[in-house]
Parts: structure tokens; sequence; C-alpha cells
């Protein structure tokens, strides 16, 4: 579905991405992980297009990206820090995204902000919400548009233990339906019963790309920290 | 009997025009049609009486004291081709007739009314229309020009005379006329001794009211708008010009009121409301100028550096672009007591008077007089502050053109 | 796009600066039309406020704005949208609101007190300094990445179109003071709008007999229609060029 080929980003010296190529599929779940600076998110910019890659191309459905956006609608994307015009109220938010990516074939999901309780919240403006409250607003508005990709950058990273675990529910129930997910981050063991595959990227260069199985085959580790941990050792 | 015979006989010596004299009427109607007639058949002294009408009949010469008197402004039309009235005579008076379409000439200065080589010529209540030269006096004395309306409508300089023209006469008043669209409003060349008052002087192409070498004269109370320039006074001394108003004589280089090579003159009371120029003075000395009012001028005054001892006292300078302009440091002319409105300074004694000088003359006034490019910068905000610097910090500014003592509050003028 | 501007728009009304600069206006402005006894004075005191004030706000307020922004368009590139469409959306949200900020502050007075033609060519050229400093601001936000550096760069710009400009110009007249450079100022007053806008409202002032023979010249050039029209073309050129170099480096910027 989405195919990345020998993709490479620098940042002035900085090489964030270094001819990376991964292949990722419909109905998978796949955590994108590594330290912090390496190219994690930059990987998920490029996808998005808000990164433009010095070189090599993605290509989303057999399309190159570049120069479209059209493939986005097909995307939904939690950044991993959600500001908002700080003047807008939770409501007007979801009302002008509604408004921007509305289109008569495609059934808004809901679900998330019901549960997280954002309907008591509408009246409430950015500005005076907790990082924590961002994220829900962040996180429904990826799943409200009904994507068949979904980019997650530290999903639940300031969440409450409650929101967390809905958010990790409705990323099983998506996937369930066959939807293609990433999730970038750096706390590995939340995604444990999550992921099917697992990238890990180090310095801007891919270092693997395996299913869980596999993974959890090569290190005889099965949880995600230690089978990890016991791949970077070697 | 016989002694009553003698003192008529007496009497009608002293007084030889007005007791005998008889009204001729003549024109439109009356027995003697032509008004030339009128005049050759009338004795000293008598009234020649014009009916009202319209009137083609060449030039009229009046040679023999009498009054030519017009009813109901009976029109008399040059065709384009004649001067209208010529006087020859003294005691002389023309009243009371419309005039117009004098010819045109570049040789001779054809008028409406013309005065030749004469005296106690007056001329009155007239109306002059679209003449080369309105009123014209030449080598006469104490005339008076009054209460007459004359208006031209030319559009270019050459082709238009001056409105009342006045060449080497001596102790003329001319009063009360309203004067527009000519050359010059008023123009006085060796004219000596002569009051110019309450004239209405408005839209003539060159200068409401101009002197050359005309000395000791004097002009009060009149108005002059929207000319080429106000009033030009030239090569001339001892005029004095009080309460007159300069309204509105804008454009490239009008002026309210231009001093050329003048000395010993007065400027009093006079109001400069609009002009670009208030008062232009070059090479004159020993003016005063006194309790005058300037306001929303360009330049209130352009004072060049070729002008000496003149005086500029209790004046108010009210929002004029530039108060002073001058084009050198030199300075011979002193500044006291005026209302400046653009002066910041304060009054810690309370006496009315500033504690500290002001000077009217702008850095950027010195710019432009440098650099007449600069004036593209006019009202940016880098003129200001060079304003200001220089306020604090004078550098470029003529050191001694300031005023010591500038009031605290305008002058009430 | 639509929906972008209402929404640029709806935010930057409520904000409290845009609120302050426009009371500021108001007050200014009608103070400056109370004071003065006449009001074409008014007019002129206005001039310095246009001339200063509004490209200063708009651009130092455009360019906190765009920062500010940063996630939003972050938020909104990630959607299915033009980054063309987003660039010139945010654009037209701040040049609307930034206009009409100046409209209700300054432009509603100036129709109260002068409806003239030197009331309108103020009125007009404001707006279009409006639009054309924001355009400016964007540029300068665009191309840095750092908040401070970038508001420093806006405020040098601004120095530099409101006074070094100036200052230089004046330097290359004395430099140049032996050649006839009348006309050439014209050219020169195009390399700036805040001068072009300066000149533009003081020949409808009819001061032009005080700028003598520059003045003149001016008057041939800006009095005419067709200088006019000249002058209204190069004022939308200064809002084009920057938007469109802006709108280029923004289609390749990364997020």
């Amino acid at each position: 579905m989405i195919i990345t080929s020998n993709v490479s980003k620098n940042f002035g010296k900085l090489k964030a991405l270094d001819n990376v190529s991964v292949t990722c599929n419909k109905g998978e779940c796949i955590a994108l992980i590594g330290p912090n600076g390496s190219g994690k998110t930059t990987l998920a910019k490029t996808i998005l297009g808000m990164v433009v890659p010095d070189s090599g191309f993605i290509t989303f459905n057999g399309k190159n990206i570049l120069h479209d956006w059209e493939y986005r609608k097909n995307i939904g994307y939690m950044p991993q820090i959600g500001r908002y015009p700080e003047n807008m109220t939770i409501g007007q938010v979801l009302d002008m995204m509604r408004d921007i990516r509305k289109s008569r074939d495609t059934q808004t999901d809901e679900e998330l902000i019901e549960t997280f309780g954002l309907h008591a919240l509408v009246n409430k403006r950015m500005r005076t919400l907790s990082g924590g409250t961002r994220q829900k607003v962040s996180a429904s508005l990826a799943f409200l548009f009904n994507p068949s990709v979904l980019i997650l950058d530290e999903p639940t990273a300031g969440l409450d233990p409650v929101a967390s675990g809905i958010l990790k529910e409705k990323i099983v129930t998506e996937k369930e339906k066959g939807k293609l997910i990433l999730i970038t981050s750096h706390v590995l063991s939340e995604l444990d019963d999550l992921v099917t595959q697992v990238i890990y990227m180090q310095e801007g260069k891919l270092r693997f790309h395996k299913t869980i199985e596999a993974l959890h085959a090569d290190t005889g580790e099965n949880q995600l920290t230690r089978a990890i941990a016991s791949i970077m050792s070697h | 009997m016989n002694k009553i015979f003698l003192l008529y006989f007496l009497l009608s010596l002293t007084i030889p025009c007005c007791i005998f004299a008889e009204t001729i009427k003549v024109g439109n109607g009356q027995a003697i049609t032509s008004i030339q007639k009128g005049i050759d058949t009338a004795a000293p002294g008598d009234t020649v009486l014009v009916a009202a009408g319209s009137y083609r009949q060449g030039n009229i010469t009046i040679n023999k004291p009498l009054v030519l008197q017009g009813l109901n402004y009976p029109a008399l039309d040059g065709e384009q081709k004649f001067e209208l009235i010529s006087i020859h005579s003294p005691y002389v008076t023309v009243d009371g007739f419309l005039i117009r379409n004098s010819g045109h000439s570049s040789m001779t200065d054809i008028s409406g009314i013309k005065i030749y080589n004469t005296h106690h010529v007056t001329v009155i209540n007239n109306i002059l229309e679209e003449n080369y030269f309105g009123i014209y006096s030449q080598q006469s004395k104490h005339c008076t020009i009054e209460n007459n309306r004359i208006s031209a409508t030319s559009i270019a300089t050459e082709l238009s005379g001056n409105g009342i023209h006045c060449w080497k006469s001596d102790s003329l008043h001319i009063s009360n006329n309203h004067v527009k669209g000519h050359r010059d409003g008023i123009y006085l060349e060796f004219v000596t001794h002569s009051l110019v008052e309450k004239n209405t002087i408005l839209n003539n192409l060159r200068y409401g009211l101009h002197f050359m070498f005309a000395h000791y004269n004097s002009y009060i109370n009149n108005l002059f708008r929207n000319n080429g320039a106000g009033v030009a006074v030239m090569y001339t001394r001892h005029v004095i010009m009080k309460q007159n108003r300069f309204e509105d004589n804008w454009g490239d280089a009008a002026y309210g009121l231009l001093l050329k090579e003048i000395s010993d003159g007065t400027i009093e009371g006079n109001h400069f409301n609009g002009n670009t120029i208030g008062i232009f003075a070059d090479g004159s000395s020993r003016i005063e100028m006194e309790k005058n009012t300037f306001k929303s001028n360009g330049w209130a005054i352009r004072l060049q550096a070729n002008c000496m001892d003149v005086k500029v006292e209790k004046n108010n300078f009210i929002g004029n672009s530039f108060d002073v302009g001058t084009n050198g440091s030199l300075v011979l002319n002193t500044f006291k007591n005026n209302y400046w409105d653009k002066y910041e300074g304060y009054d810690l004694n309370k006496d009315q008077v500033g504690d500290i000088p002001f000077r009217p003359v702008s850095v950027y006034s010195m710019i432009v007089e440098k650099n007449p490019p600069a004036m593209m910068l006019f009202r940016s905000f880098i003129t200001s502050l060079l304003d200001k610097t220089e306020k604090i910090l004078p550098s470029l500014t003529p050191e001694d053109l300031k005023d010591d003592y500038p009031l605290m509050k305008p002058l009430a003028l | 796009m639509k929906k972008i501007i209402k929404y640029v728009i709806a935010d930057i009304l409520r904000n409290k600066i845009v609120i302050a600069y426009t009371a500021f206006l108001l007050v200014m402005s009608l103070s400056v039309f109370n004071l003065e006894d006449n009001t074409a004075k008014g007019l002129l005191s206005l001039l310095n406020v246009i001339l200063l004030i509004v490209p200063l706000v708009s651009m130092v307020f455009a360019t906190i704005y765009m920062y500010n922004s940063a996630e939003f368009i972050e938020l909104l590139v990630s959607q299915p949208l033009k980054r063309k469409t987003i660039w010139l959306s945010l654009f037209a949200g701040l040049a609307l609101s930034l206009s009409l900020s100046f409209f209700i502050g300054a432009g509603i007075p100036i129709l109260l007190y002068q409806p003239s033609a030197t009331g309108i060519m103020m009125l007009g050229t404001g707006l279009l300094l409006s639009v054309i400093f924001v355009a400016v601001a964007i540029l300068a936000a665009v191309t840095t990445r750092d908040k401070a550096k970038g508001i420093g760069k806006v405020i040098l710009l601004w120095l530099y179109f409101a006074l070094l400009f100036d200052g230089l110009v004046l330097f290359l007249l004395f430099q140049f003071a032996d050649y006839p450079l009348e006309k050439a100022m014209v050219a020169v007053s195009a390399l700036n709008p805040i001068d072009l806008s300066r000149i533009l409202i003081l020949l409808q002032l009819d001061v032009s007999a005080l700028m003598g023979y520059t003045g003149a010249i001016f008057r041939n050039f800006f009095g005419t229609h067709l200088g006019i029209t000249l002058s209204f073309l190069t004022l939308t050129v200064w809002c084009v060029v920057p938007l469109w170099i802006s709108m280029r480096k923004f289609s390749s910027k990364d997020l």
C-alpha cells in the first residue's frame, strides 16, 4: 500500500533519512521505533508529504505522492504535539476539519469523540486545553474520516491510562477492519499487544523491518522491549 | 441791483462749471444719438447723460472737463477694434458704463478707458469686460479709480493686458475695484504717492498687484486670491502694505507677496493663507514685518540670504509646511516675539515668552534648497527625524536664524 | 480554500492584538479629525500613521501569526489539501483581516470626515500597504525557521522600508547632485511601496506645488490616469511577487 524506495533526507549536515526502503501493507499495524532523533517522525512526515525527500520516492497505492495531495484523503494523522488555532473551540476545530475533508462517500467515525467525552467540551477554546485533551482531539481527528491508513506519532504520550486504553482498543478494532496503521513510539512496552510488524530505525537508517513473530523467533524474547534490546546488543 | 449783478458775476468766475452746468442727453431715443457728438456739443462742465442700450460707436474722446454719465449701464462695445474712452482733459468723470471688447494690440496698449497726460480724472462705477487693458492711467495725477468691476477671460498672459494699469502717474486713489482674469490685476510702474485700497483681486494670470519702480505708495485692505502670485513689489522703496489678505496663490513659483530689490517697506497686519510661499523676499532691506498671520502656507517666508535688516516681529505662524526657508547661512535679519506653532519649548517663568530660542528653518528645507529632488522625501519619516535631531543639535541650519523670544500663545490678530 | 480563509479570519479577528490595533487606529483617526480644525490637515497627520504603523503592525502581526500557526499549518498540510491552497488561504486570511482592521479603524473615519479624492487615495493605499506587508512578512517567515530571527528580520525590513531606504535615497541624491535626478526619482519611488503611497497621497493633497520641479515631474507622471494605474499596478506587483516567492518556498518546505 505504501512503498518508500531509497528515500533520503538531509537537514543540513544531519542525515534524517538515509536510503530508507520499506513496504507497508494493508491490515498491518506497524511500529516505527528507534531512539530519539532516529528519523521516525521524519519518515512519517515524508509519507504524509510534509517533508519532501532529497532522493528516492514514495508510492501510495502505486502512485507517486510527489505533487499529489488527494491521496491524503486516505490518511489520518495524529501529530506528536497537536496545536490548533488558539482562539477556536474544540467544536469549531472538529467542524472545520469536517468542513475541509467532508465528502459524500465517507462516513465519519465519531466513536473516539464520544468515548473521550469531547462532546462535553465542545465550547472550550483550544488555548485552555491540557496537553492530554489536545491529544484526545488529535486522535479523534485522525480517526474521524475513516481513513484506510492511520499514522500516529507518539499517540499515547500525554494521555492518561484510561484514554490510552480507549485509543489502543480503537487501534485494534481499526486494524481488524483491514487498515494499515503506522505508530511511531519510543515507549516500546505499550505497543506489545498491538503491533504486527516492527520497523526499527537508527541514525536515519532502516535497521530492520520484521514481523513480530519473526522478531520473537529470532530473539526468543516475547516482550518487544526485550526483543529490541537483544537485537541492539548483537 | 448792480451790486447783486456784480456778486453773480464774481461767483460765476469762481465756480465756472457748476452753476451754469447743463445736462445733455444723448444716445438711443434722444436727439443726439452719437455720444461723441454729445461730448463735442457740450460745454466744459456739462454732464453728458447716455441712455441705456448698446452702442457700437468706436472710440469716444473726451477733451474737455465734463461728466460722462451712463444710465443703467449703457454698453459700449469696441468690436475688438477700438479703444472705447480716451480722456485727454482734466476734471473728467466717467461713471456708470458697461465697457467691453476693446481692441487688442501688441504695439499700443489699447484700453477700455485710458487717461492721457492729465489730472483729476474720476473713473467710477463702471463694468469692464473683455478688454485688453481695463483702465489705463498714463502720466496723470490725482486721479480716482473707484468701484469698477473689471474682468477678462484670457488664458495666456501675452494675450492679456492688465486690469488697472498706471504708468508715470502720481497721487492716484484706486479703491473698491474688483479685478479678475487679467494679466496683472493692478500694475503700477513709476507711480508715486498713491493709495490702493479695498480692492478685490482674483484669478489673474500673473500678479494681483504689481509694483515696478513705484515709490511711496500704500496698499491697504485688499484681497488677493488665487492669482498667479498675489503681489509683486519690485525695485521699489517705501511701500506700506497693511491689512491685506493673500489667499490661495497656489502653484509652482506662486507667492502671496514677492519682494524683489525693495527697501524701507512696512508689512503689517496682513493675512497670508494657503499660499505656496507666503512672502518671498529677495535682495530686500529694511522691511518691517509685523503682526501678520501666516497660516497653512507651503513656506510662510522665504528669506533669501541677500536680504538685510528685515525685522520679523509679533507674527503668527500656524500650520505652515515650512515656516522660514533660506538659501545661505548668512543672516542679517531679526526674528523676535513671533508665535510659532511648531515651537516645543517651555516657559518656566510664565512670562508668555519661551525660554529657549526657536529655529524656524528646518534642516530638511535646507536640504531641499541645495538638492531639489530631495523633495521626493517630503513628509517622510526620515525628514521629520532629521528635523528633530537638528533641533537638538543644530549643525546645518543657519546658527543665527532664530527667534530668541518666541511667544507661547498666538497673538490675537 | 474559502473554508480555510473563513477559519483563519475568524481566528484572527478574535485576536486581542488585532482588536487593539483596530481600536488604536480608530482612536487615532477620530482624535486627529476632531482635534484638527481643518480636515485636510487631519489627513496629513494621519498620513504618517498609515505610512509607519500600518506596515509595522501588518508585518509583525503576520509574522508572529505564521510562527504561532506552525502546528496548525502542519495539521492542514497533513490533510488532503494543496499546499498552494493552504498558503493562499493563510495569506488571504491575514490580508483580509488586517485590511478589515484598517478599514474599520481608519477607513470609516476617513470616509466620514474626508470623503474626498485624497481620502479615497489614503484608504486605497492603506489597504494595499496592509496587504503588501503581509506578503512581505510571510515571505520572511517562510524563509526563516526561528521565530525570534523571523521577527527580527521583519523589524529590520520595516526599518528599511520606513527609514533606511529614504536615507539611502538622500545619500544618493547628494552623491549625484550634479545630475538631474528628478525623473529618476519617479522610478526610485517604485522601489519602496511606502514612498510610492506617500507620493500618491501627497499629490492628491495638491502639495505638488510645494515640491517644485520634482513635484511637477511627479504630478505629470502620477497625476495622470496612466500614472495612477501604473502606480497601483506597481503596488500590486509588490503584493504578488513576495507572495509568489513565499508560495514557492512553502511548496517545498519541510514541516
